[in-house]
């Protein structure tokens, strides 16, 4: 006769919340480096629970060249091409950086007139990188025409860089000790007609999107950084005030006669998604109105600093004519400009966050090591943390929201 | 020869159907690209032309620029693209899911009335291909089927975005169906009063409507219809399947070539269903303007004058279509699935109960 075995399974319901034996299965999904919501290389390894995200890991560096490296083997004006492909969407603004940069290492006084043209080129490549943030931003949301309103202007902006630098993109405008050309005649002029046509479109941008139910459905609440992690993180730029720290390097750190403009500071209150949609519009208006006391009031006087002759190059048609500037030319060219030794670490405030460089010279036209503190890439760090519990859609909101450029995460 | 009506007409008007059906499709696909360019200050297609129409002085560049011809060289290029299969792919699924997607919605217009034709006997009737008093009811069928090409295409593919894609499709298609039928149902109890012999015929309720169209009369239903036929043909604002920017084309993600033209002409194809059920259920069908008497002369004037009315009041509605898709952002897939379930049906279920209580009432009176 067979045995009869008791055998008891418990209480299978507190077992299964004891170790967690019911929870579902994750998916492992990959977005990037090749995605319509990265912007870019960015990728995102992914862990799911249904739609929802459990774990995200992102992965950089796609989209790295070197550019720190680069950075040693070249004369200090050679690198400002390298400085455009940082934060690709506002070249000018990383020009004068790292020119301001370099002239802090050098002590040179900028003139007047050098200084309104690079507020103007900030202010200028602030708007053109905003209204891309927000057109993009708009379009991850799924409306599209926002993308197209705001595009269409920054096409007209490109054609101001044209004007002024002779390149739509890549400009690499500054120079050690100035820049590289004056402005144009009636450049002013069309540049507050852009000013006055570009309102307009942010009003209508705001129109569709500030008070529309389905984006504020989208972006309210989502991506929530609070004040602590956004100063954790080390995040800067729109993304930090947007959590309601009011820090923008302009007022804090006046640099480049900042202090001379009337301008307010934006802060968010609840550092969500929402917040830092309406940050860009108001720095939008805000540079208007910068660029408008700039032109109101512009110096005149020279581009450049004319008593850095061993930094600056002087002008082509004197180097043709004239002796010393020959040969002033030709060791600029061919030694690069004279840097006295020292260490110097200088950041502005970039339509994307602070940009840094920290430059080590050991004397000579070189940089010893060149360092970039990238705005960008501080503030993707907080991905890993700001992902999980979100929904898969959500995340082309937050990318979008954060408005990042890998250009200058990876460099 | 008996065979000749009993077979070959029917199969030849059939055959106008699908190709009048498609022309639509198609150049919807056209007014698609050309009011989003205009809404985005866009010029849209302009460069496509015929090698002889486009030489025709005059007429030819202005088809041109309007871009006539466009859709003719994007279906040519759907045809003639190199036809790519993962892989990874469940075949049999795989190739039936486009043909799935699309049948549906071409068999639905089988009972869909486009016009009325008033013989010399002053007798009325309607231009149909079947007058099926179940009309309603076969299309509420029959659409719902067009969800299996998507599910199937999501997951016989085998990759993880046109999975994702399927599943919210399904979820959000099946949804919607409830309040879809839902808010129908007020308008056949108004239409069908007791002794009236239209039954779920869409003729009947078109008849109903001479004089007082039936989304003024009954507007909750009018707007739940018009949500559910946007959820149901995925477009934005609801277009979860395929959501672009995150899923990368959702369920078509992994076709190509005339496999992924088939989704594509079975969306637009869709639409049209879509925006002629609701000019039929809502807006009056071909009946000229709400509290005017239909001015069509009887003979076949006008029908032909019937049909073109229903014809333009089709456009406007996939003029709206494109509209809205151009200007709102994408709902996030749990707030579709809560718009749904929590508002619409709801909404849809009060709204028939009122109407129920206001017919009882009016027929005490």
């Amino acid at each position: 006769m067979a045995e009869v075995k008791e055998i008891t399974i418990g209480d299978v319901a507190k077992r299964s919340v004891d170790t967690a034996e019911f929870e579902g299965e994750t998916m492992a999904l990959n977005i990037g480096p090749s995605h319509p919501t990265t912007h870019g290389v960015l990728r995102l390894k992914m862990q799911l629970d249904g739609d929802v995200i459990k774990h995200c890991e992102p992965v950089l560096g796609y989209l790295h060249r070197g550019d720190e490296k680069i950075a040693e083997s070249m004369t200090y004006n050679q690198f400002v091409p390298y400085t455009d492909r940082l934060d690709y969407l506002a070249p000018l603004a990383n020009n004068v950086t790292y020119a301001m940069a370099v002239e802090q290492l050098a002590q040179l006084e900028i003139p007047e007139r050098c200084q309104a043209i690079r507020v103007l080129c900030c202010e200028l490549a602030r708007i053109s990188s905003h209204l891309l943030g927000v057109g993009v931003y708009g379009m991850d949301a799924g409306a599209w025409t926002v993308f197209m309103y705001t595009f269409s202007q920054r096409e007209k902006l490109y054609t101001l860089f044209e004007e002024l630098t002779g390149a739509r993109f890549t400009t690499s405008y500054t120079r050690i000790g100035g820049v590289a050309r004056d402005i144009p005649d009636g450049w002013l002029g069309r540049v507050s007609k852009f000013c006055d046509q570009v309102l307009p479109v942010i009003d209508e941008v705001d129109t569709l999107l500030m008070r529309n139910r389905i984006f504020m459905e989208r972006t309210a609440g989502i991506g929530v950084i609070s004040r602590e992690d956004a100063l954790g993180y080390g995040l800067t730029g729109p993304n930090l005030r947007a959590s309601g720290v009011d820090l923008d390097l302009r007022k804090d750190r006046p640099y480049c006669g900042y202090e001379k403009y009337d301008f307010d500071v934006p802060i968010g209150k609840n550092g969500d998604c929402y917040d830092r949609y309406l940050m860009r519009g108001e720095e939008i208006r805000q540079s208007v109105r910068i660029i408008r006391q700039v032109i109101e009031d512009f110096p005149d006087g020279a581009y450049y600093a004319e008593d850095a002759k061993k930094i600056f190059a002087p002008p082509k048609a004197k180097i043709l004519t004239s002796m010393e500037e020959l040969i002033q030319n030709f060791m600029i060219v061919t030694e690069g400009p004279r840097m006295p030794e020292g260490e110097v670490y200088f950041e502005a405030e970039n339509p994307k966050g602070a940009l840094g460089f920290f430059i080590v010279s050991k004397g000579g036209g070189v940089p010893y090591r060149l360092k970039i503190r990238g705005p960008s890439f501080c503030n993707l760090s907080i991905l890993e943390k700001l992902l999980p519990g979100h929904y898969l859609t959500d995340v082309t909101v937050i990318l979008g929201s954060l408005d990042f450029v890998m250009g200058e995460c990876d460099r | 020869m008996d065979w000749i009506p009993n077979f070959l007409l029917p199969f030849f008007y059939a055959v106008t159907m699908i190709v009048a059906v498609m022309t639509i499709a198609g150049y919807s696909v056209l007014a698609e690209r050309k009011v989003s360019g205009w809404i985005q200050h866009r010029v849209g297609p302009n460069r496509t032309a015929l090698p002889i129409v486009g030489s025709i002085p005059i007429i030819g560049p202005f088809l041109t620029k309007l871009g006539i011809f466009q859709p003719l060289a994007d279906g040519l290029k759907f045809l003639f693209k190199e036809d790519i299969m993962p892989g990874h792919v469940r075949k049999g699924y795989y190739f039936a899911a486009p043909i799935i997607a699309l049948v549906p919605a071409l068999t639905t217009m089988v009972v869909l009335p486009f016009g009325q034709y008033v013989d010399a006997d002053g007798v009325t009737q309607p231009l149909v291909l079947a007058n099926v008093d179940i009309g309603i009811l076969f299309i509420l069928a029959v659409s719902s089927l067009g969800v299996y090409g998507i599910v199937l295409a999501g997951w016989s593919a085998n990759s993880k975005y046109p999975f994702l894609g399927g599943i919210r499709s399904s979820a959000q298609m099946v949804s919607y169906e409830l309040a879809m039928g839902l808010s129908i149902l007020p308008v056949f109890m108004w239409a069908a009063a007791p002794g009236a012999d239209y039954g779920l015929s869409l003729y009947g309720v078109v008849r109903s409507q001479d004089g007082l169209w039936l989304g003024i009369w009954q507007p909750i239903s009018a707007m739940i219809f018009l949500i559910a036929v946007f959820a149901e043909s995925n477009r934005l604002p609801f277009d979860m399947a395929e959501s672009e920017t995150d899923l990368v084309g959702g369920f078509h993600t992994e076709y190509g070539s005339f496999k992924f033209g088939l989704f594509f002409v079975a969306e637009y194809a869709h639409i049209v269903i879509g925006s002629a059920v609701f000019v039929l259920l809502f807006m009056g069908g071909w009946n000229f303007l709400p509290f005017v008497a239909s001015p069509w002369p009887d003979g076949v004037i006008g029908a032909v004058l019937s049909v073109l009315w229903f014809l333009f009041k089709i456009f406007a509605m996939i003029f709206f279509f494109i509209w809205v898709r151009w200007t709102l952002p994408r709902f996030r897939y749990d707030q579709v699935m809560r718009l749904g379930w929590n508002i619409l049906l709801p909404l849809a279920v009060g709204n028939l109960i009122f109407n129920a209580l206001l017919i009882a009432i009016h027929d005490r009176l």
